[in-house]
């Protein structure tokens, strides 16, 4: 693993049950941490959880993924440290389908967390990450983006959004030395999925190991549990109509 | 925050529960739910988490560190860290849990409730006395716990009935590095074992114990004595998965005989010291996750008694009637312990403690009580993390401080919102 001293990593939606294990195992490594969410008194208890589990530092902003109003100032923050640069988005919302389905209007909102709000801070970020040649961008979609299913197909295409935009995006900083990795989980045990049995479960703490395995072979998509990549093969497989008559 | 329905079980999982849990990963989630039993990883074997047919509070979210004293070695934190994961953040900074249990996944707040004990249970006493503060959420309020009181002697080993446990404050040890010095050594039998751990003054001691060995090699296993020292060792293996339960017969005895022959023999007869990551001398079997299902889907028991060191015949007795009866796992465990204990209903008391895994079937069920009325002849006591059998009447004997606990858990809980399935199988809280 690369030394991660002088490490800076600033997390979007770092009071995300899946963000937490991730930010402990970068902690442990003495990484400096920028935890980016909207719920900033709790936040403030992760930090200094992560400050006495080694990291450098640990400061809290204010992020609000349907409110871009602070970007530039919380980007203007992150240029000011010295040393490498990295980020890594684990927000995200899923409202139930049904949910939607009676109200339309949720569809904004599940864009927003998903997609447009952590695409435009990264868009913010991506001039000072280039200016530095040098980083790592992680970007967290779901197997969900890689096909519309009758449960979630609006997270789904906003997921699958954001997995657009980050292969974009690994197109445009990969010529700068930034590296941009996408990672797909399937279900995790997290409080988004709390009391639901779902196949293949895996824990916060394994995708964690997995992204940053992920990061030291320099891999452009990971799935994690790691067999969600043979299931989306074959579900991408299906032909269309077969899978519309399908509850998958 | 919803209470949602789920099916869980303990360790052991041949006692089951279903029922509604909620899993709060923050403070003020917490605070809005009504109070209900709190449980952790769910590391106690028998019903000491569940709450059948009714509502439980998953504690495991809440697992920060607050705050930390270099000078005073003080470490505050929410009752949902894993005491392996205290270890891991700490001992390269030169401090440790004075006591550990045998599993890294117990959480804080389990190792109050049940006052666990670990390998320097001789040295250093049980879990509680190490504790300079509790925060219980007692219907509504924050209520700190001091020591001396007797709301903490309710508390520590009170098995969560006089509140839920939110954080408590930790006095850490000063240890001098990250690795174990482990001396190995092989007893012949049950006489030669004792005097190995009657005669050992290192920090750490136990005696892992061949439960299958008959006749004269009664008794016989290895001594490991345990030194925390300074030192480099390979990194700990990543842990392995047991991925669907076992067949039954994949802990039958034939196999258990030969992969206990193996162990003993694996340790040369002039025993040997050797250089061990800190993990895996206090947390042996966590390298194998979900090791549990090894016992297959109808689950498994773990009788874990303590008896006088007077009654040391009557221990090796039911030794005898375990190994001739063929039921036995691999995982057997001979401990000398100290009289230290901090709590009403602490298990630690001045004697030998022998836990022994048995797979859940119809004999070893009868086995297992038959062993109880043994320790209770014996003036000794079974343990409520283990516990999955027993007979109310008979435990309760065993726990003469249970009126005083009573009184302060009426007290606390008059509403008895935080009653578990052990605490009602065995009618703990009527006098």
């Amino acid at each position: 693993m690369q030394n991660w001293i002088m490490q800076h990593w600033v997390v979007l939606g770092a009071g995300s049950d899946m963000a937490r294990p991730f930010l402990r195992r970068l902690a442990g490594e003495g990484a400096s941490l920028f935890l980016a969410g909207r719920t900033a008194a709790d936040l403030e208890t992760l930090a200094q959880d992560l400050r006495l589990r080694g990291a450098a530092a640990a400061e809290v902003m204010a992020f609000d993924a349907r409110d871009a109003a602070d970007y530039p100032a919380l980007v203007a923050r992150l240029a000011a440290c010295e040393g490498v640069l990295n980020a890594a988005s684990f927000v995200g919302s899923m409202p139930d389908q049904a949910a939607i389905d009676a109200d339309p209007g949720l569809i904004a909102g599940v864009i927003a967390d998903n997609f447009t709000g952590p695409a435009t801070f990264l868009s913010l970020l991506a001039p000072v990450l280039e200016a530095r040649g040098t980083g790592v961008v992680v970007g967290v979609g779901s197997v969900a983006g890689d096909r519309g299913r009758v449960g979630n197909y609006v997270y789904g295409a906003a997921k699958a959004a954001f997995a657009t935009y980050l292969s974009g995006l690994r197109n445009r900083l990969g010529r700068k030395g930034v590296h941009v990795m996408t990672v797909k989980p399937g279900p995790v045990e997290t409080r988004m999925t709390a009391g639901m049995k779902l196949p293949f479960m895996t824990t916060p703490e394994a995708v964690a190991e997995d992204i940053l395995q992920g990061i030291a072979k320099r891999r452009n998509e990971i799935y994690t549990a790691k067999i969600w990549f043979l299931i989306m093969r074959v579900i991408c497989h299906i032909p269309e109509p077969i899978f519309k008559k399908l509850s998958i | 925050m919803a209470f949602k329905h789920t099916e869980y079980a303990g360790w052991g999982r041949a006692l089951r529960a279903s029922g509604t849990v909620a899993r709060p990963d923050r403070a003020s989630l917490l605070a809005a739910l009504d109070p209900a039993p709190a449980f952790g990883m769910r590391r106690s074997y028998g019903d000491a988490a569940l709450n059948h047919g009714g509502r439980a509070i998953d504690m495991s979210g809440l697992d920060r560190f607050l705050a930390f004293d270099a000078e005073t070695g003080i470490l505050e934190l929410e009752a949902g860290v894993r005491i392996g994961e205290v270890a891991a953040a700490f001992a390269p900074r030169g401090f440790l849990p004075a006591v550990m249990p045998g599993t890294g996944f117990a959480t804080v707040g389990g190792c109050i409730a049940q006052d666990v004990h670990g390998k320097n249970h001789h040295h250093a006493g049980s879990f509680g006395a190490h504790v300079a503060e509790i925060t219980l959420w007692q219907s509504g309020t924050l209520v700190p716990v001091l020591p001396g009181t007797p709301l903490f002697r309710a508390t520590v080993g009170g098995l969560g009935q006089t509140g839920a446990i939110v954080s408590a404050k930790l006095r850490l040890v000063p240890c001098k590095g990250t690795v174990m010095l482990v001396t190995e050594r092989r007893a012949r039998d049950w006489n030669h074992h004792l005097s190995l751990l009657d005669s050992s003054t290192a920090t750490y001691t136990v005696g892992w114990i061949d439960a299958t060995a008959t006749g004269a090699s009664l008794g016989r296993g290895i001594v490991e004595e345990g030194e925390v020292a300074r030192g480099l060792v390979k990194k700990r293996a990543k842990a392995a998965k047991v991925p669907m339960d076992a067949p039954h017969f994949a802990l039958s005895a034939p196999i258990v005989r030969a992969f206990n022959a193996a162990y003993y023999a694996r340790v040369p007869a002039a025993g040997r010291t050797v250089v061990r990551p800190m993990a895996d001398f206090f947390f042996p079997l966590d390298k194998i996750l979900d090791w549990n299902r090894l016992y297959g889907k109808r689950g498994f028991h773990q009788f874990q008694c303590v008896v006088p060191l007077g009654a040391a015949g009557a221990l090796r007795a039911m030794l005898d009637r375990i190994a001739t009866s063929g039921l036995a796992s691999p995982l057997a465990v001979l401990k000398r312990m100290g009289p230290g204990r901090a709590g009403y209903l602490s298990f630690p008391m001045e004697g030998y403690t022998l836990a022994v895994d048995f797979p859940n079937r119809a004999a070893a069920r009868d086995l297992i009580r038959a062993l109880e009325a043994d320790t209770a002849e014996a003036g000794g006591r079974l343990y409520f993390a283990k516990d999955a059998l027993a007979e109310g009447a008979r435990i309760r004997a065993m726990y003469p401080e249970l009126p005083a606990w009573q009184q302060e858990v009426a007290k606390a809980d008059p509403a008895r919102a935080y009653e578990t399935d052990l605490v009602r199988r065995l009618n703990l809280r009527n006098a």
